[in-house]
């Protein structure tokens, strides 16, 4: 293994999804459906949350039937090839909820066979039986937001569960049957230390897991942690992260788990093709309060609130909050800009082109932070994508 | 319209800013008619934007007022405004000449200030009777008292001259225009002699080109007779004359002791100098009206636009600006780290600001602005002198003999208990004492030779946050003096960036290096590899730090609905970059060349 590899990682003997499979996954579609229950805000989550004991916190039967509701005001047939619960805390909710939810996809727009249908879950809603019954749903995916296996960390994080907890749910998971499971882990909380996510890293690859996702722990605006981190509490350190990043990116590769994404990692063939579709700027409906949709070029979100949002779908209102309509430049800009997180690369099309020759190009493959490997042009730095993109930016439509 | 001279006094108000000068302006104008209070706008001498904003007067002004005395007879009075700055003491002393008297303006609150001592001794020097008046009476802090025994230990007289006003309710206001047609001498020129005319002030009007201020001391100038501006030798045909009431109003003729505008079709600046003579060209005067001198620009700085393209813009705003603003001086400069853009010489700080905020706000240009310097002179060992205006310029080591730097003579008045701290700082920055007078127990006057090197940067903003802001400071040029001087290169990953480097005495250049490189790897994000910055004498290195690599610059999780958003972070962060600045490798905000001018040595 290559300490650093950050500086110019080579590609393993194992071709990272994003290629063939990232190819295939721009004329899939699929469906998101946000859940946004959960027991207690997490201090650095900026989704679009109810926890419990805030209005609306009980009504999850009548969410469900919006849902249902909203599903129905579409018109066309569209055909998913992946499905994915998220939240919000989506195991919060009881299988009959999923049931009702997928039969209503399946019904208005045909599920494919084969397809990715995923939840987002959290260790401590994993009671015994739970697992069997998702299946019995038609889930074949899991994802659990184990964050980390340092107690103390769990605290700082306001994660409700143990590790002990974690590495039970993964295994009742894995005899229920599932297809795919994946660990979400979060590094950089000022509560961890290099020693601490060794032992974090090391406790999730003896899951063996099929997929991992490792996020820098970001201080988003608006919440717990930004008000915190404003009156003085200590700030994810971005070195300290960079280090963190180079940790887990070493274990996973030797545990043979290749990275396809700036943050994800996957056996081959286990790719999340939900995100990989959206990476991919396939189109994708979404459902819930806060979710976003991808149609035709014009992407939409909804209404964050669940009042609003139930109000609206219940008299037969779409619930949307805003859309904008990309023109073809910003569209292929786009493209290349969120192409260029995937490990596999992207094509670079006429902007990819205008850039790799302007002078900020120029400067990022001299100091070797993007490469060009036969048609495409990969981020060779991944920590360093959004300076990347950044420069994309720059490039206009004259110069291509 | 005609007016025999005796009925005629010529008047400029002298206050520091904030102790209401153009409050009572506008409350002269209002008392005598010439603008009802509907029409009343605040402060409606200053017309410039910036001059609104900063409260300040930069260009003079003359405005005619008609005021019936208590005596039955109306005078004309004529109320010339002068810039109250330091920086534009010129332009000051050119208004002064156009007066026979001033007010001195002391807010009863505040007392003397440095500056206005500065212009009242400046007034006196011209010869000018002053009536001390005390403003801001209906403050609950005014000591009209005190601050009338301040005005008679420094001006002489006793205390029952001082007028008591308040120019916000108009309390005093009559008291103060009878003293001024009583006590303010009439014009005294030849009205049978040749023409001779003072150009007090001037500006460029887009239409109709130089407009010149103009205060005619002998005989009288006529509409579509030549004239001779006598230091150029220019002779024009005098298109148009006026007079502002405010508003402007053609005349016909101009005679002795009167103040007005001249137009005469003349569209560049250089060829009406403000301090000028103007007079006839059929019968002209023997001898020009003492006084003119070119405006000595005091302090230089490189100005260079963001953008490379926008150097031609860059110098047609120039050449703009100096239309308005003779003093304005300027030469092309090519700095390794900036690119093409311009030396500019200045009067002052002020001044610098000044000129920098009009270019960025009227015309639009992004500019980087390199530390402050002086005008060195550098003796090479040839006995040669070498003018240096840029470090850049200063000569090789091995070649000098010995630099000189300018000196000022500073005066600042300060409340007692402060006369410890502003020694303290004169001192920190090489200066000599000179006298000291107590204005009262509670203030004095402190005189200093300190050179201009050390004031230029942020001297008066230690003095005014050393002494809650109470002292107040002038200045004037005192000559050159061999100095122990040394050039400071900062080197940014190994190339001397000449935007960075300064000229410093030698006790001072370690101290300073090391904040400047302090300073600069706080303000230079971290590029893509390790930059190190250094302070260099020479080839020796007297300060490094590193500004280490960024390793991580990335969104961790981006999820389909995100990307939307995702972008447009981008984006915002990309304006960021726009700001940004090449040097070599390397990326420098602007912020970075702009903290160089307030770095605390």
């Amino acid at each position: 293994m290559t300490p650093g590899h950050e500086r110019a990682e080579t590609e393993g003997t194992v071709r990272p999804d994003s290629i063939e499979l990232a190819e295939e996954a721009r004329s899939w579609r699929s469906a998101y459906v946000h859940i946004p229950f959960c027991a207690r805000r997490c201090p650095y989550c900026d989704f679009a949350v109810v926890a419990d004991g805030e209005r609306g916190s009980g009504e999850t039967d009548r969410y469900v039937e919006a849902i249902v509701a909203e599903i129905s005001l579409e018109q066309a047939p569209f055909r998913l090839d992946a499905v994915n619960f998220g939240g919000g805390t989506p195991s919060r909710l009881a299988p009959g909820g999923f049931e009702r939810i997928l039969e209503a996809l399946d019904g208005r727009f045909g599920i494919a066979d084969g397809a990715e249908v995923s939840i987002e879950a959290n260790p401590e809603d994993w009671a015994p039986g739970y697992a069997q019954e998702l299946i019995a749903v038609g889930f074949n995916r899991v994802s659990f937001g184990i964050q980390s296996f340092d107690p103390d960390v769990l605290t700082s994080l306001g994660r409700n569960h143990s590790p002990e907890q974690a590495e039970r749910a993964m295994r009742a998971a894995r005899d229920a049957g599932f297809a795919s499971l994946n660990i979400d882990l979060i590094y950089g909380d000022p509560a961890e230390t290099d020693a601490s996510w060794s032992t974090t890293v090391g406790r999730a690859l003896d899951l063996e897991p099929d997929h991992l996702s490792a996020y820098a722990l970001t201080v988003e605006g608006g919440t717990d942690l930004s008000r915190a981190v404003r009156d003085g509490a200590p700030a994810p350190d971005p070195d300290v992260q960079a280090d963190r990043y180079d940790h887990v990116a070493d274990r996973a590769r030797g545990a043979g788990l290749v990275r396809y994404e700036v943050s994800n990692w996957g056996r081959p063939g286990h790719a999340c093709r939900y995100n990989l579709s959206s990476w991919m700027m396939g189109e994708f409906l979404g459902f819930g309060t806060g979710s976003h949709d991808h149609r035709r070029g014009t992407r939409a979100r909804n209404i964050r609130r669940l009042d609003a949002y139930l109000e609206r779908v219940e008299i037969g209102v779409r619930p949307r909050a805003g859309s904008e309509h990309l023109d073809p430049f910003e569209k292929e800009r786009e493209r290349f800009m969120v192409g260029l997180r995937l490990a596999g690369g992207v094509r670079p099309g006429a902007i990819g082109t205008a850039f790799l020759q302007n002078p900020d190009g120029r400067r990022l493959i001299d100091a070797g932070v993007i490469r060009r490997a036969g048609d495409r042009v990969i981020v060779a730095r991944p920590l360093l994508t959004d300076l990347v993109a950044r420069s994309v930016l720059s490039v206009s439509p004259g110069e291509c | 319209m005609m007016t025999a001279a005796s009925r005629i006094r010529n008047f400029s108000i002298i206050a520091h800013i904030d102790h209401g000068k153009s409050t009572l302006a506008d409350r002269l104008l209002e008392r005598t008619g010439a603008i009802s209070e509907r029409e009343m706008r605040d402060q409606i001498l200053d017309e410039m934007d910036l001059e609104r904003e900063r409260g300040i007067t930069i260009k003079a002004n003359a405005v005619r007022l008609d005021y019936a005395a208590a005596s039955g007879t109306t005078y004309q009075l004529n109320l010339i405004d002068t810039p109250g700055h330091v920086d534009f003491s010129y332009e000051v002393s050119r208004s002064l000449e156009a007066c026979e008297g001033a007010l001195l303006v002391v807010d009863a609150s505040q007392g003397v200030e440095a500056q206005t001592l500065a212009n009242a001794y400046l007034a006196i020097e011209e010869g000018l009777e002053i009536i001390p008046v005390v403003n801001k009476i209906d403050l609950p802090a005014a000591d009209p008292g005190r601050v009338a025994e301040e005005l008679v230990a420094v001006l002489g007289g006793t205390v029952d001259e001082v007028i008591y006003v308040s120019a916000k309710t108009g309390q005093g206001i009559e008291d103060l225009l009878e003293a001024i047609v009583e006590r303010l001498p009439a014009p005294e020129g030849d009205p049978d002699a040749p023409l001779r005319a003072l150009v007090f002030d001037s500006y460029y009007d887009t239409y109709r080109g130089v407009v010149s201020h103009i205060r005619v001391v002998d005989g009288s100038i006529a509409r579509r007779e030549a004239i001779r501006f006598m230091a150029t030798n220019l002779v024009v045909e005098a298109d148009e004359l006026g007079i502002r009431r405010p508003a402007s109003e053609a005349v016909g003729r101009l005679s002795v002791g009167e103040v007005g505008s001249l137009v005469a079709g003349v569209k560049e600046i250089d060829l009406i100098r403000v301090g000028d003579t103007v007079t006839g060209a059929a019968q002209p005067a023997s001898a020009a009206l003492p006084g003119y001198r070119e405006p000595k620009p005091m302090v230089f700085s490189g100005l260079f636009p963001t953008d490379g393209d926008d150097f031609e813009r860059l110098r047609e705003a120039l050449e703009k600006l100096r239309l308005n603003d003779s003093a304005l001086a300027y030469q092309a400069e090519t700095s390794r780290a900036l690119g093409f853009g311009f030396r500019v010489g200045f009067l002052g700080l002020l001044h610098m600001e000044i000129v920098r905020e009009r270019l960025e706000r009227e015309y639009d240009l992004d500019l980087v602005a390199t530390a402050p310097s002086v005008a060195y002179v550098a003796n090479l060992a040839s006995g040669e002198q070498v003018a240096v205006r840029s470090p850049q310029d200063l000569p090789d080591a091995s070649v000098l003999a010995s630099i000189e730097e300018p000196y000022v003579k500073v005066m600042i008045i300060t409340p007692s208990q402060y006369i410890g701290t502003v020694m303290e700082l004169v001192q920190q920055r090489r200066g000599e004492m000179g006298e000291m007078t107590y204005l009262s127990p509670e203030r004095a006057e402190l005189h200093y030779r300190i050179p201009l090197g050390e004031i230029v940067f942020d001297f008066f903003d230690q003095l005014k946050s050393g002494t809650r802001g109470y002292a107040s400071l002038d200045y004037e040029p005192d000559g050159y003096q061999i100095s122990d001087l040394v050039r400071v290169n900062i080197l940014l990953n190994g190339i001397p960036v000449d935007a960075f480097s300064t000229i410093v005495h030698r006790e001072k250049a370690y101290a300073y290096g090391k904040a400047m490189v302090a300073r600069l790897r706080e303000l230079i994000p971290r590029q893509l590899f390790d930059v190190p910055v250094q302070a260099a004498i020479g080839t020796r290195v007297i300060s490094r730090e590193t500004i280490k690599a960024k390793r991580k610059d990335v969104t961790a999780k981006c999820y389909g609905g995100d990307i939307t958003r995702k972008r447009k972070l981008l984006e915002r962060q990309k304006e960021g970059k726009r700001r940004m600045k090449m040097v070599g490798q390397v990326e420098v905000p602007q912020e970075a060349f702009v903290a160089a001018l307030r770095l605390e040595t």
